[in-house]
């Protein structure tokens, strides 16, 4: 009994490959899926993937986090480039708009350059507290 | 003999320019080269992110997102992807010129457009025209997907807020070197996917639950088509670079031809002067 799996990033083809068990940091716990496992999706944490290939060789990979497909006979992984939360991410759509703000203003308007700091502030203020949570619950 | 150091002043000056337009046009082929595997790269997860929500949405055909919804369109969200640097022949200009050909139609349509760029040609360009709701510049050579989120998270926002109904990807479709062709590409809603053949009836389990998920699922699809946008501009803009160079390095050639005649010319014209002094000279004497 065999399955293969495909580990993909956005950015290139990662690992594909037969293999007889795979691990995978589920959002609700890790995952170990076994062939004819039942069709599942979820999300998935950051943290490592690994696989055992058909000589029993454990491969292991990080992913930041992504999406797991699993159907009897074929894993896939769908992982993100980096680690990334729902904070990161709102930080990063900030920094991309206030930048326009920004520009437009140009700082000839004192009060839209200091909202425009003060975001810039909160927004890395925001990226540290993530960073920080990451660090004590050791992901 | 003064005209004709002035000439080869300028020869060597030229010469010098073309030692330049070559050494880039032989970067921008070994980077298109490197951007077009990138770009090839970035196929298998659009593949396959594509057939899991073919999946999704035949398991679990009740639970309408709303990427995937059609609605009335009254704001249309342009995203623009350009280089950041210049050189590269018409490549922005001709992309700029069919987006704001496309504004002007919605706008006669009294749809509004909302516009967010990518790359510094692009900001410099619509600051003067429009808002920019969101920008993203200096990507590199080598962009990832991380420095692009932002940019497509306000759009992705407005258009769940109801802010745009519609989110249109433009940059430059790389049809082969010679080749760069503006593209508008739909993003959201998304065409409907094929749903691939599977046993009749089964569904997944799902870790948290279904409509989430596929919101995370859609969401990641959308960045990696706006990635691979910006990764496919990339390979034009090399592409048009190499071009662009290799024409200035072929116009260096006919400007030192021309002036290396020039050259001659004036050096024959200086050894005849000095000839027929000579010989005037010798001739007044005896």
């Amino acid at each position: 009994m065999k399955l293969y799996i495909d580990i993909v990033s956005a950015e290139g083809q990662i690992h594909s490959g037969a293999a007889r068990m795979v691990y995978a940091p589920a959002m609700m716990g890790e995952v170990g899926i076994a062939p004819r496992h039942a069709p599942l999706l979820t999300q998935l944490k950051p943290g490592q993937v690994r696989v055992e290939d058909l000589d029993g060789e454990q491969l292991s990979f990080f992913v930041g986090g992504g999406i797991l497909e699993v159907q009897p006979h074929l894993v896939t992984v769908l992982s993100d480039t980096a680690e990334r939360t729902a904070d990161i991410d709102e930080a990063a759509a900030q920094e991309a708009q206030k930048r326009a703000e920004e520009a437009l203003a140009n700082a000839d308007d004192k009060v839209d350059l200091e909202k425009a700091q003060a975001q810039l502030a909160e927004a890395a203020a925001r990226l540290h507290a993530v960073k920080q949570l990451k660090g004590t619950t050791g992901n | 003999m003064s005209g004709a150091k002035e000439v080869k002043g300028k020869i060597r000056s030229v010469e010098n320019t073309q030692k330049i337009t070559k050494a880039m046009e032989m970067v921008a082929a070994s980077k298109m080269r490197k951007a077009q595997e990138r770009v090839e790269a970035a196929r298998p997860y659009a593949e396959k992110i594509r057939r899991t929500i073919g999946h999704l949405s035949q398991a679990n055909p009740f639970s309408k997102h709303p990427f995937l919804e059609e609605r009335e369109i009254k704001r249309v969200g342009l995203i623009i992807i350009s280089t950041d640097r210049g050189l590269c022949g018409g490549l922005n200009i001709n992309l700029f010129r069919s987006a704001v050909q496309q504004m002007r139609e919605y706008e006669k349509q009294g749809i509004g457009v909302d516009v967010s760029v990518v790359g510094r040609k692009a900001i410099a360009f619509f600051r003067r025209l429009t808002d920019i709701k969101a920008e993203v510049s200096d990507l590199g050579d080598n962009p990832h997907l991380d420095d692009l989120i932002g940019s497509i998270k306000v759009m992705l926002d407005a258009y769940s807020d109801g802010g745009v109904d519609k989110v249109v990807l433009m940059g430059n479709e790389f049809v082969n070197t010679m080749t760069q062709r503006p593209e508008a590409r739909q993003l959201l809603p998304l065409e409907p996917v094929e749903a691939p053949e599977l046993p009749e009836h089964w569904d997944y389990l799902y870790e948290p639950d279904p409509d989430e998920l596929l919101g995370f699922i859609l969401t990641r699809y959308v960045e990696s088509q706006v990635y691979r946008g910006v990764v496919e501009n990339v390979a034009c803009e090399m592409a048009a670079r190499m071009v662009a160079m290799k024409s200035a390095s072929d116009n260096a050639g006919t400007i030192i031809e021309e002036l290396e005649l020039q050259y001659n010319k004036a050096r024959q014209a200086a050894i005849t002067q000095e000839l027929s002094e000579i010989v005037a000279g010798a001739s007044a004497v005896s």
